[in-house]
């Protein structure tokens, strides 16, 4: 019983693997990558688009959307980094009609990978926004007695973000390989319908826990203005 | 009963539990926040953008410990440190 891609070796040198996690991830960033590049050398922004561009500007004004309502006042600054996020853990996700394909998120490495990018992006976003004493200063709110447990939340919450979506991606993969040894055709497609569903909530939550630890890292102390009445 | 057994009942035993319990408690809570999410929604329904992405992220929170609790099922059942270290013991001695 395989428990992750990891285990999927392709081909192997001595010490070098190319084990599924590898060959999966570089198959999703270079579909990634050549299908922007692809779609967004000819931009247009009259009437007639290629429903390419109209796809692409569909999912970065949805993002940019969710980014300014979880709490950042500017989401051009952080959409490379939690656009990213999204688009990967959703496509591979997403991908995992293609037969033969494991989702490379299934291993515990790539979600640790992911969850240390955050843990990193999140001090380095405070210092831009606050400067160096204004982001170590909110360690110590609201009282010091809470510095070792704002320490200790941040590292377990990088912890939880990278075994939550492990947990999900592996428990998909592994209820559909249980279920093909026992029952027929349709409940296993069923459950893959179910795992698609759960990938791209997981890509989601990933995405807007991100944004969330960014927001809390990022909030200065100025007083806002009162926010314009809103017209439904 | 020797250590064999023991680690393999002790490994299955606890993996049935865990499950069972991780599974249940999870599902409480999730239960009760997306019945006070219906209510808000009820009161207040221009606000279910913010309800719902709120709702959803805490059901993420409740979902991981749940997730837990299956990976550690997992662990025990199929790449159990205990019962590799006992099954490579009996091999040597087998083979001896």
């Amino acid at each position: 019983m395989r428990l992750s891609p990891d285990q999927l070796i392709f081909w192997q040198h001595g010490f070098f693997k190319l084990n599924g996690t590898i060959v999966f991830t570089w198959g999703l960033m270079i579909v990634l990558a050549v299908g922007s590049k692809l779609i967004t050398r000819k931009l247009s922004t009259d009437l007639k688009r290629s429903r390419w561009q109209n796809l692409l500007e569909i999912v970065v004004t949805g993002i940019e959307k969710q980014i300014e309502d979880v709490g950042l006042k500017h989401p051009e600054k952080y959409m490379g980094f939690l656009g990213t996020l999204f688009l990967f853990v959703a496509l591979a996700a997403l991908c995992t009609i293609i037969p033969g394909y494991e989702p490379p998120t299934g291993s515990l490495s790539t979600t640790a990978a992911l969850a240390l990018c955050v843990f990193v992006a999140v001090p380095l976003f405070g210092i831009e926004e606050q400067g160096l004493r204004g982001y170590l200063v909110s360690y110590a709110k609201p009282t010091f007695i809470m510095l070792p447990f704002n320490i200790i939340s941040e590292l377990s919450r990088t912890l939880a973000l990278a075994v939550r979506l492990f947990g999900n991606m592996m428990s998909g993969a592994m209820i559909i390989a249980i279920l093909l040894t026992i029952t027929p055709f349709l409940f296993p497609i069923v459950m893959t319908a179910l795992g698609l569903l759960t990938g791209m909530v997981q890509a989601y939550i990933f995405s807007i826990l991100a944004a969330v630890y960014l927001a809390a890292a990022t909030h200065t102390r100025k007083p806002k203005p009162a926010p314009a009445p809103k017209k439904t | 009963m020797d250590s064999m057994t023991i680690i393999a009942v002790a490994s299955i035993v606890t993996a049935g539990l865990t499950t069972g319990i991780g599974c249940m408690c999870p599902a409480l809570g999730e239960g009760r926040s997306v019945a006070t999410a219906l209510t808000a929604l009820a009161q207040q329904p221009d606000a279910s953008a913010t309800i719902t992405r709120t709702l959803f992220v805490g059901l993420a929170m409740i979902e991981s410990t749940a997730i837990y609790c299956f990976v550690v099922s997992m662990i025990l059942i199929f790449a159990n440190p205990f019962w590799n270290h006992v099954i490579a013991g009996a091999a040597t001695a087998a083979g001896k």
